[in-house]
């Protein structure tokens, strides 16, 4: 299939129609509107299932029906949306039926703005509603990734049975850029045997998340942390670019990956050997590409010092110190509220720490969020 | 001459109920309304293409008591939660079964827009008056000066407001095909009970539309009354705030019967 011009919320609409999406609940909330649009025209037109909820708490109960009834069921929200839908995730997580949730990230908090930002980094890997549970998060930094990874996600929801969520902010979203489709998968018509399809012919299926019993309610916590802890040890995965001889690694995802390529290009220009290391998961984490970093000195080479760059005023950064355990230092550069950074602000961190790693930078000193 | 007995099994127990004992309190008519829901099924031959959806209230268990496919939804949110059902499988039975707090306070907004869309679905309102399931608090359906856990005073109406009409409310929607109100505090009132069963059942298995019926229900725990002093309760108190009868019975209702 050749490519087109597409923008990345009907990229990952079309995307999740191919990959057999049958049926589709949510609300109009800016910057993922487009995403609902084309669903509302396409879904009906294929014989699929289309509806506006009266809000993302219905649309999110909607969701959680359809997916009992074991076929392929998605919605699409941003911020103020997505913390309606946190109660109905803990439901649906606790009971194990796969759904896609494609969140597009806008200013916060409160009402805040349509701009892009990634500050719902915590809410989407670590609190996506109460009680212990994760959540795969995947986080596109181009259209074509965000096509593909709409794919990934509907076979991971289902493989894992887990809640998949596609992390994109306002940028990708909003913005147009070539990328190829896939073609379009048949429609599943076999249903899990867990569903809820009719008790014919066998014993009634129950989708439920109440545990009276605290021993059994342990259980079901211990059977979706041993889950929770395959997915770990399988599904991480990352980019690395220019990373054999960095001394200043960078860490970013999604938009602020791509700006940061730009601000990586213009440091080795200048001399400065910079790097990028750009989670793919957000949730897991990969920690293994940390793990296995070559920690540089004044005389060995390796890297010296990170560089975490987010659009939040620091979330993703633990994550990272946590995976660097102190072996190194870790500097944070956030932008808040919508606002996006410039290669050149990126550029000014990085050339204020190859400065400083003239000094001898102390192992696992942390700075601050620049202002 | 040598005298015939033939046996003959006149009542037994509706294979879409379960064996189980329910925890339901003595006198608690949720068992009974259950019960005429599970006899309805059966009749109609419906149990294996069935989908329950629980609520979060006293009957959260439901599955538990019915031998059909079953979902358990977040407190208010089972219309929700059977639309989804429904839209994906519309040649299934979806119910819905759900409390007042449950469905006339925290899930005012998905059981008004189920009807608003005339979604395909049956639900069973249980309006016992109170929260039974946390202990005896006032519900949206508390009458005026009832005394409850949280309104230990009786229901002040001049802070609360008057209690919610839920039949009547939903009869006004254009989406309702089927609104009524029913009762099971005597043999008279079961037996119309059990018809309207029938004939919610009916609306959605001609794909009519939104079906609804409210049921007066009795709460003896909560309401500090014996099983049969909570029976006269419901006709002493509840029904004449809750007068029984049928709100809204689209003309195509009339042509099922
Ligand atoms: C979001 C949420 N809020 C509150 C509760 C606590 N809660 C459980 S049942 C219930 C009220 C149930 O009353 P009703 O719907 O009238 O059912 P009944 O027990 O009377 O049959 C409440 C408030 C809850 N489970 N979830
Ligand atoms: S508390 Fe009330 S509603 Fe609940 S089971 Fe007991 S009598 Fe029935
Ligand atoms: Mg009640």
């Amino acid at each position: 299939m050749a490519k087109e011009l597409l923008k990345g919320n009907v990229a990952i609409a079309e995307a999740a129609i191919r990959a057999g999406v049958q049926a589709y609940f949510g609300y109009p909330i800016t910057p993922q509107t487009e995403l609902l649009e084309h669903m509302s025209l396409r879904m009906p037109q294929l014989g699929r299932v289309f509806l506006q909820a009266e809000s993302e708490l219905a649309a999110i109960n909607m969701v959680y029906g359809a997916a009992s009834a074991g076929v392929r069921v998605m919605t699409s929200s941003s911020g103020p949306g997505f913390s309606l839908m946190q109660e109905g995730l803990s439901y649906i997580a606790c009971s194990e039926v796969p759904v896609v949730l494609v969140d597009i990230m806008r200013g916060g908090p409160g009402l805040g703005n349509i701009q892009p930002t990634q500050a719902d980094y915590n809410q989407l890997t670590k609190s996506a509603g109460h009680g212990d549970f994760r959540s795969i998060v995947l986080a596109p930094s181009t259209v074509q990734e965000a096509i593909d990874l709409t794919v990934l996600a509907f076979d991971l929801a289902e493989k894992y049975r887990t809640i998949v969520i596609v992390a994109g902010d306002g940028m990708i979203g909003q913005m147009m850029e070539p990328a190829e489709l896939p073609a379009m998968h048949a429609l599943r018509s076999a249903r899990p045997d867990w569903a809820l399809t009719g008790a014919k012919g066998r014993q009634k299926n129950v989708i439920s998340s109440l545990r009276l019993n605290a021993d059994n309610l342990e259980d079901v916590n211990k059977r979706l942390q041993a889950k929770i802890n395959r997915i770990r040890a399988a599904e991480a995965r990352y980019e690395q670019v220019l990373t054999d001889d960095a001394e200043i690694l960078i860490v970013a995802f999604g938009t602020t990956a791509r700006i940061a390529k730009t601000a990586i290009r213009e440091a080795r220009r200048q001399g400065i050997p910079a790097g990028l290391l750009r989670p793919i998961t957000l949730f897991p984490f990969p920690n293994a590409p940390f793990k296995e970093l070559s920690v540089g000195s004044q005389q060995a080479k390796g890297v010296k010092a990170i560089l975490v760059v987010e659009m939040s005023a620091g979330q993703m950064v633990e994550d990272v110190q946590l995976a660097v355990q102190g072996r190194l230092p870790v500097r944070f550069y956030g932008r808040t509220g919508g606002a996006v950074p410039l290669p050149d602000e990126i550029l000014d961190q990085i050339l204020m720490l190859a400065h400083r790693m003239d000094e001898a930078p102390t192992s696992g000193e942390s700075f601050a969020m620049a202002a | 001459m040598q005298e015939q007995w033939v046996e003959q099994t006149v009542y037994q127990r509706p294979e879409s109920l379960s064996k189980n004992p329910t925890h339901y309190c003595p006198g608690c008519t949720h068992g009974l309304i259950h019960k005429l829901i599970g006899e309805v099924i059966d009749e109609l031959a419906i149990r294996e293409r069935t989908i329950a959806v629980a609520p979060v209230g006293c009957s959260v268990l439901l599955y538990n008591y019915f031998e059909l496919d079953s979902a358990e939804a977040a407190h208010g949110r089972a219309p929700a939660m059977a639309t989804g059902l429904k839209r994906v499988q519309p040649d299934k039975i979806v119910f819905t079964y759900q409390g007042d707090g449950d469905l006339a306070s925290i899930g005012i907004a998905e059981i008004m827009w189920a009807a608003i869309r005339g979604e395909n679905i049956t639900t069973f309102f249980i309006n016992n008056a109170i929260y039974g399931m946390t202990g005896g608090q006032m519900a949206p359906t508390s009458l005026p000066g009832q005394v409850t856990g949280s309104s230990p005073l009786g229901r002040d109406v001049e802070m609360t407001g008057m209690p919610i009409q839920m039949a009547e409310i939903l009869a006004g929607l254009p989406g309702t095909t089927y609104a009524v109100r029913r009762s099971v505090h005597d043999i008279r009132t079961i037996k119309d009970a059990k018809k309207a069963i029938r004939t919610a059942f009916r609306v959605q298995m001609a794909g009519a539309g939104f079906s609804f019926i409210e049921f007066l229900s009795s709460c003896p725990t909560n309401w500090g009354l014996t099983p049969s002093r909570a029976l006269d309760w419901i006709r002493q108190n509840m029904v004449p705030y809750y007068p029984l009868g049928d709100y809204k019975v689209a003309d195509i209702v009339k042509e099922l019967r």
